[in-house]
């Protein structure tokens, strides 16, 4: 009886959105009299975290501060028709609609300033500060702020935005599957070390080195939890997880967390990321959307780990230890295959 | 201890990561309510007076409903309402009516017969959540049980009992077919000239979605003949969509409120509770709520569904596939809910991320008498994936290769033509694998290291061939007799570069002047304008030989200094970097930001001999 070290690999491409389209999503920008911006959404935060996605897209396009932007979002009253969070779509489609309602918004905004800089608007540019400047003339500037009330109070105008972003439905081809599915996919790449025991046909998970392509990183921090939180969804699915056990039949369906199986925060495993970034041209600043990918590539490199540590092909999820065990009572043992 | 890094090198002449706010690790908007518990969920919303709604449910995989009898449970404590199925006024629905995908057919509460185990078929409003749970035990239902079927290649052979009446076989309606056909070349031929054949069967559990807060809605009336609801949909509009379409009222009566959502991972999507919630808040005159609870969740609520993959490969003896042919059945339960799209998703994602010149499927989106499934992180492609990338591992050890050279010598590359009759573009599948070597130290060869995504492709690769396609399987035609599911030998042949005119493209802005140019964008190279010229350059006519420019050919580079700063077409950008226009002002001086890194490795909970790794956050180090 031992425990023997296993290597897998798996490498996955993945399509962003709705695949073949019809899926809208609208967003608008407001400024309040003293030039903060209100960002209008109908978009669910389920703590991917779209709002402060869509915050980073609008203060950058509209080029003011993060802290002079705010999302307001999911209530169907003010917020503007969007398909909703699924598919990987909300950063793509909303952060689209939102980079087009910011950029009429900024140019309202712009013309304001120029009335008031009696300038042309084409000469102004912002600095990300909260501020407006002549190109080339630092010093002719006035605040956002000092914009916002002049439109408001002195030029009656709004600095507002709409946007909308809708890739149109298409069809599928019933003879061939010939479709136009969105063009903007992710990659990753990755590899699983782990250990199992040919005595009781455990599995630990030691190590995982990854590399995620994901267009751009729109907000460092999130893409690293989303990979490290979707690494872990894809090591339970791979070992645990399942409402039916013995699919197809129902019987002993799990109905509640302590039948139904999870790794807990002690088995989150040591994660090496490496992000890549090819941005993707129609997508916000090129970024993909990591949310729903970065689980696949685990489930394949677990099951061709667990291949490579005793020999056991496990084609059936969840990878239990029961299926290894049997798997190695009918290889007559353990079949270490070449280390890696 | 885990890490975070960077890779700017790689592919940095497609990008300008000059920015004040886009790749900053901003901290979120919404963080501070969630951690101090102040944010508010649906749940927390108080109202006066509210309702509580529990379900009837059945106990049968499937079976007819004689009678029921709710006379008892009429007059127990608390009881307000009984709702029946007569009550809800449009009794009939499928989720993607919205887009126009697929014909209604499931109710809100089941008539006539019940479809799954959990299947609701009578709802009860009490004063309290025990008061409707007490009574739905009161409830009498006389069942007359009927033959079921829980396997999907069980439930489309002949005479597998009817699971759902709007698709009497069993099977969703793709076109002609009773599944989703995807022809591209000759597999037939591939495995006739292929040194070795791969062939296996993969199969998905279901599981849950997991969210800590179980699905649910609040609704209550409002002034006006309004209604007001409080969600945690996924999709606020789809349930308000949803809503408006099963109880027959105009959406602008509804008032939909959501966005701070407890986890969904692709089950509150559904849309479920919302239309119940606020059916309940018009028959009553009150706030009602209906909350699953954590069994409902698990059981009731739609999993990720089971599914089957077969794959067989055709693959030379140097480790080429040159055919690929996958047999697939999604379990989608009783009712289509969201599978029926999910297949063709996973069918325009085939046959993964490799160039393969014979590629053929089907799939199946099959009704058997369990819980629908529905949608969950990854849809339509993780099972597909799963199935594919272990069979990679099959043919690697077939061929005698390592697996990832199999990856990076079979990987797509920019310009090639994909089994969907599109072309490839935005590529970094070898890019991956050749850092995730290098990262996890697995050694991999020269020529593997020094393969790009910008090259390799070919007018060859870029072309579609001659494709055989087949008749069978059409609708129906299964009742009959029993059909092979896998895909059939051709009976004709679609000529070499057909393909309807067509990319997938968003219908633009609205005014020119709302959308920023691409170097605002941070994108260096034009990618648009150089995809544009790809289909110029592909055939229209069929039958010819397509010489299709293929991606920009460009030397290797070596894996350490990938495409980096190496000459590259750049179509439309200028030599010098592109002045960004509507951004801010060029820094002053000082240097670029430093890209994000961790400031502390990523803490893990506790891992101390005889204490439970499973303990919550809370004892964390």
């Amino acid at each position: 009886m031992a425990l023997h070290k296993g290597r897998g690999f798996a490498c996955i491409n993945y399509p962003i959105g709705m695949n073949l389209g019809g899926d809208p999503s609208q967003a608008l920008v407001h400024s309040t009299p003293d030039g903060k911006f209100m960002v209008t959404l109908s978009a669910i935060d389920l703590g991917q975290g779209m709002k402060s996605v869509t915050r980073q897209i609008a203060a950058e396009t509209l080029g003011v501060p993060i802290e002079d932007v705010y999302v307001d979002t999911a209530d169907s009253d003010t917020g503007p028709h969007d398909m909703g969070s699924f598919a990987s779509r909300g950063t793509h489609r909303v952060g689209n609609a939102v980079i087009r309602a910011a950029t009429e918004a900024r140019q309202q905004m712009l013309e304001a300033a120029a009335e008031e800089l009696e300038v042309n608007a084409g000469d102004l540019d912002t600095d990300g500060k909260g501020n407006i400047h002549v190109k080339g003339a630092p010093g002719r500037s006035i605040t956002v702020s000092e914009t916002a009330i002049a439109a408001q109070f002195n030029q009656g105008r709004t600095l507002a935005g709409r946007g909308i972003f809708l890739i149109p439905k298409s069809d599928v081809n019933d003879e061939t599957g010939e479709m136009s599915t969105v063009t903007c996919f992710a990659h990753a790449a990755l590899v699983v070390d782990l250990t199992v025991d040919d005595e009781t046909g455990e599995v630990k998970v030691d190590e995982i080195n990854s590399a995620y392509e994901v267009g751009r990183a729109l907000n460092a921090r999130l893409v690293e939890q989303q990979l490290i939180g979707g690494a872990w969804m894809g090591v339970s699915h791979a070992l645990y997880e399942t409402t039916e056990p013995y699919y197809p039949e129902r019987d002993h369906g799990p109905v509640d967390f302590l039948g139904y199986q999870m790794p807990g925060p002690g088995e989150i495993v040591p994660h090496n990321i490496a992000i890549l970034e090819r941005p993707a041209a129609d997508a916000p600043f090129g970024g993909k959307g990591p949310g729903e990918m970065c689980a696949n590539p685990v489930l394949p490199a677990v099951a061709n780990a667990i291949y490579n540590a005793v020999g056991v092909r496990c084609d059936r999820l969840p990878i239990t230890p029961e299926k290894i065990l049997r798997g190695i009572q009918a290889n007559g043992g353990a079949r270490p295959q070449a280390r890696r | 201890m885990s890490s975070v890094e960077f890779r700017k090198d790689i592919f940095a002449d497609e990008r300008d990561d000059d920015f004040n706010e886009i790749g900053k690790p901003r901290i979120r908007q919404d963080i501070l309510g969630h951690v101090t518990g102040r944010s508010r969920y649906y749940d927390d919303h108080l109202f006066d007076g509210l309702l509580h709604m529990r379900c009837v449910r059945s106990p049968h995989h499937h079976a007819r409903i004689r009678s029921v009898d709710a006379s008892a449970a009429e007059r127990m404590p608390g009881v307000r309402r009984i709702v029946r199925p007569s009550d809800v006024p449009n009794n009939l629905n499928t989720l993607l009516s919205l887009i126009g995908f697929g014909r209604d057919d499931e109710p809100l509460i089941a008539s006539g017969k019940v479809a799954y185990r959990g299947e609701p078929v009578l709802v009860i409003i009490a004063e309290t959540e025990a008061q409707a749970r007490a009574a739905c035990n009161a409830v009498r239902v006389d069942w007359e049980v009927l033959p079921h079927v829980l396997d999907v290649e069980e439930a489309i052979k002949p005479g597998a009992p009817t699971v759902n009446e709007t698709y009497p076989n069993n099977t969703f309606d793709y076109g002609r077919f009773d599944h989703q056909k995807l022809r591209f070349g000759d597999v037939r031929k591939a495995f006739r000239e292929a040194a070795h054949v791969v062939e296996a069967e993969y199969q998905m559990s279901p599981i849950e979605q997991a969210p800590v807060e179980t699905c649910g809605a609040i609704a209550a009336p409002e002034t006006n003949d309004r209604y007001l609801c409080h969600t945690g949909t996924q999709a606020l509009f789809f349930s308000l969509g949803t809503t408006a379409k099963l109880l027959d009222m105009p959406s602008s009566k509804l008032h939909f409120i959501g966005g701070t959502v407890g986890g969904g991972f692709g089950g509150k999507v559904d849309s479920l509770t919302e239309p119940m919630a606020v059916l309940g808040a018009m028959l009553t005159g009150r706030p009602v709520k209906f909350q699953w609870d954590r069994e409902e969740e698990m059981q009731v609520g739609a999993p990720r569904g089971g599914e089957r993959w077969r794959i067989r490969d055709a693959v030379t003896a140097d480790g080429h596939i040159i055919g690929r042919e996958f047999t697939g059945f999604f379990d989608s339960g009783a009712y289509t809910r969201l599978s029926s799209y999910a297949i063709q998703k996973g069918t325009g994602h085939l046959p993964g991320p490799y160039w393969i010149p014979n590629v053929a499927s089907n799939i199946y989106c099959v009704f058997t008498n369990r819980t629908p499934a529905t949608a969950m992180r990854g849809f339509g492609i993780t099972g597909v994936d799963f199935a594919i990338e272990c069979h990679m591992d099959r043919v690697a050890e077939t061929v005698g290769i390592d697996p990832i050279e199999l990856r990076i010598l079979n990987s797509y590359r920019d310009g090639d033509m994909k089994p969907h009759r599109r072309l490839a573009k935005n590529c970094a599948l070898v890019e991956c694998c050749q850092v995730v070597a290098e990262k996890a130290k697995w050694p991999i060869s020269q020529e593997a290291r020094s393969a790009s995504s910008l090259a390799g492709s070919s007018p060859e690769r870029a072309s579609i061939p001659d494709t055989a396609v087949d008749e069978e399987g059409k609708i129906g035609d299964r009742r009959n007799r029993e059909i092979d599911p896998a895909p059939a030998p051709g009976t004709k042949t679609v000529p070499a570069g057909t393909r309807q005119p067509g990319e997938m493209k968003d219908a633009g802005p609205q005014r020119p002047d709302m959308m920023p140019d691409a170097a605002a964008l941070g994108l260096k190279r034009d990618q648009a304008s150089a995809q544009r010229q790809m289909p110029a350059a592909a055939p229209s006519a069929r039958g010819a030989p397509q010489p299709v420019a293929p991606a920009q050919v460009r030397p290797a580079a070596p894996a350490a200094a990938p495409p980096a700063a190496a000459a590259q077409p750049q179509p439309s950008a200028p030599a010098a970097p592109p002045a960004r226009e509507p951004g801010p002002a060029p820094s002053t001086g000082q240097p670029a930001e430093v890209p994000y890194q961790p400031d502390k490795p990523f803490q893990r909970g506790v891992r101390r001999p005889g204490v439970s790794p499973f303990l919550s956050g809370s004892r964390r180090r």
